[in-house]
């Protein structure tokens, strides 16, 4: 299968659920969807289509925050990463995709305390990375995160 | 009172630079559950990065793992790559391969050592350490530097490798490839290490692509996956190697992935000094425009993938690293639950991740008491060892 052959089948098979195809080169492929569609899309990709599940990684645009979940098809060398964009900044909220694959079972948790996203339907959002005595609400990967002056009198 | 204890391993150890914290509940010699918790060693490197040049952000991301300090830098400097297509000088790619078959063989040999030192095999220990000598010599002469070698950069490398080191080159390796056949024998014609080690820890064919294990951790389970052929990159298209699977998914599996891998890795960085052209090592690119790239590359225990996104300035706007142990990690959830605590160590210590992590474990009772330090704990491993080449010594004896 090449790139064409998937972005064909993807286009095909989803419709209106793709937002945008932005297509980089032979190998790579940035896929606009809408949040509430992942967790059909990801089923679709991982469990028929036989992708390998690399990452997720959040960014934080200003306006919104996006996740970017990577799709590795290794029998042809593909990566095609899906992007979903959360623009209530306030609540942004998403479903999990643990119930597909279990390899994301860490980077929700890292993308919860990270970023603040919540991820509907995992209910082991503990923190993975961060203290636990890490302030509620503080989520050092925002643009908008200033860390903490150190004060060298409590050293 | 509950018959179940739990085991809190970590996370800090006087002896230890990396600490992680797994707890282990027991039934009895039994492991029925566990869970990590890791992050006492998040540096924010992700953060970091988003305020460093990209040159910087290289020089940051070599520092992530003392080991790894090819890997990472190769995998940022291809995402860069990626976003704007640079082009690396056909020389730049050979020398990129070179050294990460070099890493892979260093890696490996550290983990064999320590591997072998949890059961109990301190001269396969002291063997595998000393072999692994030459490979940083190697480093030395060519980059400088044994760890950390500041060799890649964003569009080639830094330093060249010199004709008169090549024959310096050639024969280490020549020497090593003898190191490391006497190696696979003693660890896969011994009986005892079959005993110890087979059918220990398996991680199924199907646990391995749910968890989306990597490198050998995958590669011993059967998932036939490995970056270099499938996402090629620096020069692998244009060598002859094979990727090294098993099917069974065990300790042992992943001990053989390893082993034979190092003989490809020989045989990949000889291909290289032969067929390496000559011609520039750095096409200096200038400015980065606006984009995302993503880096893919099979780093000794799996893939690396780094994720960057430029808004054309100078430094990242987000840099997202996933090293390999962060997918082979969880797996252990499968191989541990249901061993006994005396397999733990080797298990844990299988899939490679720091080994460290592993050295700071501690046996606490349900009285809250310790009852066992990691001491206690790699002894019932090397006791177990002995158990089973006790009984192989008899066996011969009374035949």
């Amino acid at each position: 299968m090449n790139i064409d052959t998937i972005l064909g089948d993807l286009t095909g098979r989803f419709g209106s659920k793709i937002l945008n195809v932005n297509r980089r080169s032979s190998k790579r492929a940035y896929i606009d969807i809408y949040p509430k569609d992942i967790e059909e899309i990801v089923r679709y990709v991982f469990k028929e289509r036989g992708f390998r599940f690399d990452t997720a990684s959040a960014v934080d645009d200003f306006d919104a925050l996006e996740i970017l979940y990577h799709f590795s098809y290794d029998a042809s060398g593909i990566t095609i990463s899906f992007r979903a964009l959360l623009k209530d900044k306030q609540d942004p909220h998403i479903d999990t995709i643990t119930g597909i694959t279990r390899s994301a079972w860490w980077i929700e948790r890292e993308m919860h305390e990270l970023f603040g996203i919540e991820f509907n339907g995992n209910n082991d959002l503990r923190p993975l990375l961060l203290p636990d005595d890490w302030p509620k609400g503080v989520y050092p990967l925002r643009k908008d995160f200033i860390p903490p002056k150190r004060d060298s009198r409590k050293a | 009172m509950s018959h179940k204890a739990h085991i809190p391993i970590g996370p800090y150890h006087p002896l230890q630079e990396e600490p992680e914290f797994y707890k282990l509940v027991v039934e009895g010699e039994k492991v029925v559950d566990v869970d990590v918790r890791i992050g006492y060693n998040h540096r924010g490197i992700e953060k970091i990065s988003e305020s460093k040049s990209y040159d910087q952000s290289i020089f940051i991301v070599e520092r992530i793992c003392g080991i790894c300090s090819s890997s990472h830098p190769i995998a940022c400097a291809q995402a860069v790559e990626d976003i704007s297509g640079i082009e690396v000088p056909e020389r730049a790619l050979y020398i990129r391969s070179i050294c990460q078959e070099l890493e892979r063989i260093h890696s490996h040999l550290l983990w064999l050592g320590l591997a072998a030192h949890f059961i109990g095999y301190n001269t396969v220990f002291m063997w595998a350490w000393k072999y692994r000598e030459p490979i940083c010599d190697i480093f030395e002469t060519v980059t400088g530097n044994r760890q950390n070698y500041a060799m890649h950069k964003v569009g080639g490398v830094r330093r060249d490798i010199e004709k008169e080191h090549i024959p310096y080159i050639l024969n280490r390796l020549n020497d090593f490839t003898k190191q490391l056949n006497m190696l696979k024998g003693a660890v896969l014609d011994d009986p005892v290490l079959h005993e110890r080690l087979k059918g220990v820890g398996i991680l199924t064919k199907e646990d391995a692509i749910d968890y989306a294990a990597l490198g050998p951790t995958a590669r011993a389970s059967g998932v036939d996956i490995d970056a270099r052929r499938d996402h090629p990159y620096a020069v692998y298209d244009r060598v002859k190697w094979n990727v090294v699977t098993r099917g069974e998914g065990d300790v042992f599996a992943k001990t053989v992935v390893r082993i034979l891998e190092m003989f490809e890795s020989v045989s990949i960085i000889r291909q290289c000094l032969d067929k390496m052209p000559e011609g520039p090592i750095d096409s200096k690119p200038k400015d980065i425009p606006p984009g995302e790239g993503i880096g893919q590359i099979e780093a000794p225990r799996g893939e690396c993938f780094h994720y960057i996104k430029s808004d054309g300035t100078n430094s990242p706007v987000r840099h997202k690293i996933r090293a390999p142990t962060y997918m082979n990690f969880p797996t252990f959830r499968e191989t541990v639950i249901g061993e006994t605590v005396s397999d733990a160590t080797i298990i844990l210590a299988a899939i490679d991740p720091c080994y460290c992590c592993t050295e700071r474990m501690l046996i606490v009772g349900p009285d809250n008491k310790t009852a066992m330090d990691m001491n206690d704990l790699v002894r019932l491993s090397q006791e177990k060892t002995q158990r089973i080449k006790d009984r192989y010594n008899n066996r011969i004896l009374g035949a």
